[in-house]
């Protein structure tokens, strides 16, 4: 009989019971957004730490630049067709961050008016892109993560990518400066090739109520098969803060400042972009 | 001081609170039912020439009311009685009036939480929902042609706690619990003790304005079974008709279009303003403003093993 290391399969286990136990009689603490830390730890997360680690095998560098503790505003470019690079990026500040960190999604309304998507994702933290929702965030010392592309970003076809889009009206800068937390420019290189658009069915978008239906070399022509995204390298880069508490209380509401901090942002994460894609070997390894 | 709905349980502990409460001199209380259509109520505010009006007349339930059309009659017209006959008072200095976070609606893209002045992104088009917003309309419209009148209006999350009944709780409690299939909604409710004292606190003090009323902390609905020990069954929606059919023929008579919303997309009140202005302090969270209300109601988990009750 050998004595049990700790972190073996007997914690293991006694681990999980714990963990059912606490399901079934719903012990575990939801905050007033519907994040459930217990559920996201536990679950969400390891089902996409294999699609982070030994799939897109994502590379990161700056996570030093997010603050060990207290609000920061997350500003990275959307891609991919489908929103994976959110995904990722959260996985990357829970395991990678010393303070293990949860990212705060601010997520497209259309999330939310899905069964399932809408609910899993408030689970795992996110709530709506709306002014409100990320100042309480940012006020509470959270971080909290916004992709001003949307869908404009997220949809655009295979011949755009790594090319910012617009970044709507700089709504994620007021947001920032009323609550005085640094902006943290994100560049993520890897995530525009997981399903290159090549077209898109504007008609079944409209019938669908989507923003777009995508057609790639392998979707839908391969059917379910063409779901798979392509096994891309990714790196995922944290540039230098950008601070927001300098500035007079009013700051928020003046648009010359607020244009001026969005390019700002934009041009960086742009810059970023160029130099990571020049020190790229290969889109897969 | 006058309470119009004194005879609702909200009603009944007010008029206690208000009577035990020493700087309150006179206490008078007159039936919702009354409000609706009858001219007494305009006698009574005319005969008293009450400093304070304590309007609780709001009535979600379509069956106390006596159906749909006589709640919204008791509940729209009867504000705008109850306001008009206030309007003719003299003596009168304040009006708290007793709304409901169901004037906010529920839709996916409002934000996570509702502030007081946050605009819904779909306004309650039937039902309390409605009948709430229309009230508050009339307030308001009395609010500024009598800027001397102290205007409070108070939007309370669902009830929870001994003696209280409501649909909602009624739905939470049921045997096995339908839910709408790929949703899963914050819930929050207010202790009816937290309730009355926001009440109390608004009627004896002069704090013009609106604010919500709830308790602290949201609890999921698949959390609230949970800790229940109410098994769930999921239900995939064709529609809120049929939802809300399935649990009125499951024996929740007044569950409305407005709660079937509820149930799907859930409701969080933000409670900054109140708290910052009247110093109020919810003393029971959502999750104990629930469990006192299973304890008061002595609710046994049906699903054994899986929880220790509440």
């Amino acid at each position: 009989m050998g004595e049990v290391s700790p972190g073996g399969w007997e914690d293991k286990a006694a681990r999980g019971l714990a963990f059912l136990r606490r399901r079934l009689n719903g012990e575990y603490e939801v905050d007033d957004f519907g994040f459930d830390p217990d559920l996201n730890d536990h679950v969400l997360m390891n089902v996409l730490r294999p699609l982070y680690e030994k799939y897109f095998r994502v590379g990161v560098s700056g996570i030093e630049n997010v603050p060990a503790e207290g609000g920061a505003l997350i500003v990275a470019n959307h891609s991919g067709t489908v929103p994976v690079d959110a995904l990722m990026t959260q996985v990357a500040l829970l395991d990678h961050h010393p303070a293990r960190r949860h990212l705060r999604m601010l997520a497209a309304d259309l999330v939310f008016t899905l069964p399932f998507v809408g609910e899993l994702s408030r689970k795992m933290g996110h709530t709506l892109a709306c002014n409100p929702d990320a100042e309480r965030l940012l006020r509470g010392g959270e971080v909290v993560a916004v992709f001003p592309e949307g869908f404009k970003g997220v949809g655009k076809p295979f011949s755009q990518r790594y090319r910012l889009q617009r970044f709507g009206r700089g709504g994620f800068v007021s947001a920032a400066l009323r609550t005085g937390v640094p902006i943290i420019p994100v560049s993520i290189v890897g995530a525009e090739e997981i399903y290159p658009k090549i077209a898109d069915l504007k008609p079944l978008a409209r019938l669908m109520g989507l923003p777009y239906f995508p057609i790639t070399p392998t979707f839908p022509l391969l059917g379910p098969l063409g779901l798979v995204p392509l096994p891309t390298k990714w790196h995922i880069a944290f540039g230098e803060p950008i601070p927001t508490s300098g500035y007079e209380p009013g700051a928020a509401d003046d648009p010359m400042l607020v244009f001026d901090l969005t390019d700002r942002v934009r041009e960086t994460i742009q810059d970023t972009l160029y130099r990571l894609l020049l020190q790229r070997r290969s889109v897969f390894f | 001081m006058l309470v119009i709905g004194a005879d609702g349980l909200l009603g009944r502990f007010v008029v206690e609170a208000l009577r035990a409460h020493g700087s309150v001199r006179f206490v008078a209380g007159a039936d919702g039912a009354d409000a609706s259509g009858s001219p007494a109520i305009a006698r009574l505010i005319a005969d008293a020439d009450p400093d304070t009006v304590v309007h609780l007349g709001l009535e979600p339930r379509p069956s106390k009311a006596g159906g749909r059309a006589a709640m919204k009659e008791r509940n729209v017209i009867g504000t705008m009685q109850v306001l008009a006959a206030c309007s003719r008072a003299p003596g009168l200095h304040r009006l708290v009036v007793k709304s409901s976070g169901a004037v906010y609606g529920c839709a996916p893209r409002d934000p996570a939480l509702f502030a007081e002045d946050t605009p819904p992104h779909q306004p309650p088009t039937s039902g309390y929902g409605k009948d709430v917003a229309e009230a508050e309309g009339y307030v308001r419209g009395f609010a500024r042609r009598r800027p001397d009148v102290a205007v409070s209006v108070l939007r309370f999350a669902p009830f929870a706690g001994p003696g209280v009944a409501s649909p909602l709780l009624d739905y939470l409690t049921m045997p096995v619990v339908p839910t709408v299939l790929g949703y899963d909604p914050r819930l929050q409710f207010v202790h009816i003790d937290d309730a009355v004292r926001a009440m109390v606190l608004a009627a004896v003090g002069a704090h013009p304005g609106t604010y919500n009323v709830a308790a602290d902390g949201a609890l999921l609905l698949s959390q609230i079974t949970r800790r229940l020990g109410r098994p769930t069954f999921p239900v995939v929606s064709f529609g809120a008709g049929f939802f809300g059919g399935l649990i009125r023929r499951a024996g929740v008579t007044d569950f409305t279009p407005d709660q079937v919303a509820l149930v799907r997309y859930g409701r969080v009140l933000d409670t900054a303003r109140i708290k910052a202005r009247l110093g109020w302090e919810p003393r029971y969270t959502t999750a104990q403003a629930l469990r006192a209300h299973a304890e008061a109601v002595g609710l046994t988990p049906v699903v054994p093993g899986w929880t220790k009750g509440y």
